[in-house]
């Protein structure tokens, strides 16, 4: 088909998907909408994740990001209940800074990014990397330091939601 | 590749078509059995033992008035019953429903798709499933309805905790794979799972009731103080839709449980009665007997799910919470450490 085969055209229609609902989100008026989209642009990365043959990484990616934290997210807009009624009104001004800010982010980035070489990536032919097997034998071997760092920060932060939800004790 | 698109095409429409068979002879067996335990005789009208009900049922449903309220988001009212139903049969693809039969040489399993990450797509699925009763719930845009969806999700998240480490001392057990078809087989030889994790079957039986938002823990749609929960404000198939998906999640739950604590398709002296009924490897009669198995093992998890629903009441929701974070999480941590310390001594796990 037009000399691609079908990883490339999954790839691009994955992508094309990605970027329409990451756009959907920033412009969608209804903030549930919003994070409806978001979930929708999760599930298209899930699937690039399935293109690199890391399975785990994409179930996981979908179990924890689409299932947990984006099912939170749509309870506190839920329960705020946001609509054109209630919504802050902005100030023309404070749309011209945002704005300028953002056009600056903007110009950062690409620069940032002009002056980057083009790393040359190895291509793995059928690459296992991704499988449940490899990935824990690398995080347990090769960054077991890193990882043990890593779930000392996420339990410090559970502490500390957990303080912080407490209620006061008298 | 053209054979193999038709042994997934058939395989796939076989296992939904059962899946919504079950599904609805699960409400007329779910009466039937509520009329048994209130001794009385359930539904009786339509057909040989009420056997037509559930057509009827949906008959009623497909017929009456379908209401949408004026405010709230159409396109999201219309889609939450869909989603809800797409996320229920999701996890059916996982199932493998007997041996591998061998036609020509070919081995065709008998499971839609053999996923590596099998438990945790499964995790992922389930936790999906909440998203078509939160949308139902918020775009009907009613107090009651809202209540109901934030009530069945914080449940969903709260009992997938526990589920998870539970799933992991049964992962620990099967020697490390995350694939539902391994777990199964390797149930073959020896004992069944539930025999090494009592008290992890006990807390994904537990888990599963509340991922599936049933009696005792239906406090998503608890008449006495929401209304209808979550589809207060849906009507006709709209509504039969949310309720039909309910019992798909049962039937697929039970098979779930059957397949990771009971053994699925292997039963106790398989082989000597498969050798002395003189049957090869591979034959279909061998499938169809696992299928069986597997399928009586589901049905009597069915049975077990409603026996609870008409014995035990509701609970509040602050003793639901409470069960959930207080009781079965540190339950299943230390069903983890105990397995642990088990599977050391069995020889699965190697310092």
């Amino acid at each position: 088909m037009l000399g691609y085969t079908i990883t490339q055209w999954t790839f691009g229609i994955l992508s094309f998907l990605a970027i329409m609902f990451a756009l959907m989100v920033v412009f969608s008026r209804n903030p549930i909408n919003s994070v409806l989209y978001l979930v929708l642009t999760f599930f298209c990365i899930a699937g690039h994740y399935l293109l690199l043959n890391a399975q785990f990484l994409a179930v996981v990616h979908i179990a924890v990001y689409a299932g947990a934290i984006m099912v939170l997210f749509l309870f506190v807009i839920m329960l705020m209940n946001l609509n054109q009624d209630s919504e802050p009104q902005k100030t023309a001004i404070s749309k011209v800074i945002a704005g300028v800010i953002g056009g600056l982010l903007l110009v950062v980035l690409v620069g940032a990014l002009r002056g980057t070489e083009q790393i040359n990536l190895t291509q793995y032919g059928h690459s296992d990397i991704g499988l449940v097997k490899n990935l824990g034998r690398v995080l347990f071997h090769e960054y077991l330091f890193p990882f043990e760092i890593v779930s000392i920060l996420l339990l410090s932060a559970l502490v500390g939601a957990i303080m912080i939800g407490k209620k006061e004790i008298k | 590749m053209v054979e193999f698109i038709i042994y997934k095409s058939i395989i796939c429409v076989v296992i939904f078509a059962v899946s919504l068979g079950i599904a609805a002879y699960s409400t007329w067996w779910e009466r039937k059995f509520a009329g048994l335990l209130q001794d009385r005789w359930g539904p009786s009208r339509a057909g040989w033992w009420g056997l037509l009900q559930p057509l009827a049922d949906g008959g009623k449903m497909l017929f009456k008035e379908e209401i949408i309220p004026n405010v709230s988001n159409k396109f999201l009212f219309v889609l939450a019953p869909g989603l809800f139903i797409v996320t229920a049969i999701m996890a059916g693809v996982l199932i493998p429903w007997g041996p591998a039969v061998s036609i020509n040489g070919t081995s065709y399993p008998l499971q839609i798709s053999d996923i590596n990450v099998g438990v945790i797509f499964l995790l992922g699925v389930t936790s999906i499933g909440v998203y078509g009763i939160m949308i139902g719930g918020w775009s009907s845009n009613n107090k009651y309805s809202l209540l109901g969806a934030i009530r069945a999700s914080a449940q969903m998240i709260s009992y997938e905790l526990a589920m998870g480490i539970a799933l992991i001392a049964l992962i620990i057990t099967s020697g490390g794979t995350l694939s539902f078809s391994e777990i199964v087989a390797k149930q073959d030889a020896g004992f069944a799972n539930v025999v090494w994790q009592p008290l992890g079957f006990i807390i994904f039986f537990v888990c599963a009731m509340a991922e599936t938002n049933r009696a005792p823990f239906d406090l998503a749609e608890c008449e006495t103080e929401l209304v209808g929960g979550y589809h207060t404000e849906y009507s006709a198939f709209k509504l039969g839709l949310f309720l039909f998906a309910e019992y798909i999640n049962m039937f697929v739950s039970s098979a779930v449980m059957a397949g990771f604590y009971f053994g699925g398709y292997n039963f106790p002296f398989a082989h000597e009665i498969y050798n002395a009924m003189g049957l090869q490897e591979g034959s279909w009669v061998i499938s169809l007997i696992g299928f069986g198995a597997y399928f009586v093992k589901t049905l009597i998890f069915i049975s077990v799910f409603m026996w609870i629903r008409w014995t035990i009441p509701r609970f509040r929701y602050d003793q639901l919470m409470n069960l959930g974070w207080k009781s079965l999480l540190p339950l299943s941590l230390l069903n983890l450490a105990i397995t642990v310390v088990v599977e050391y001594f069995r020889g699965n796990i190697q310092f």
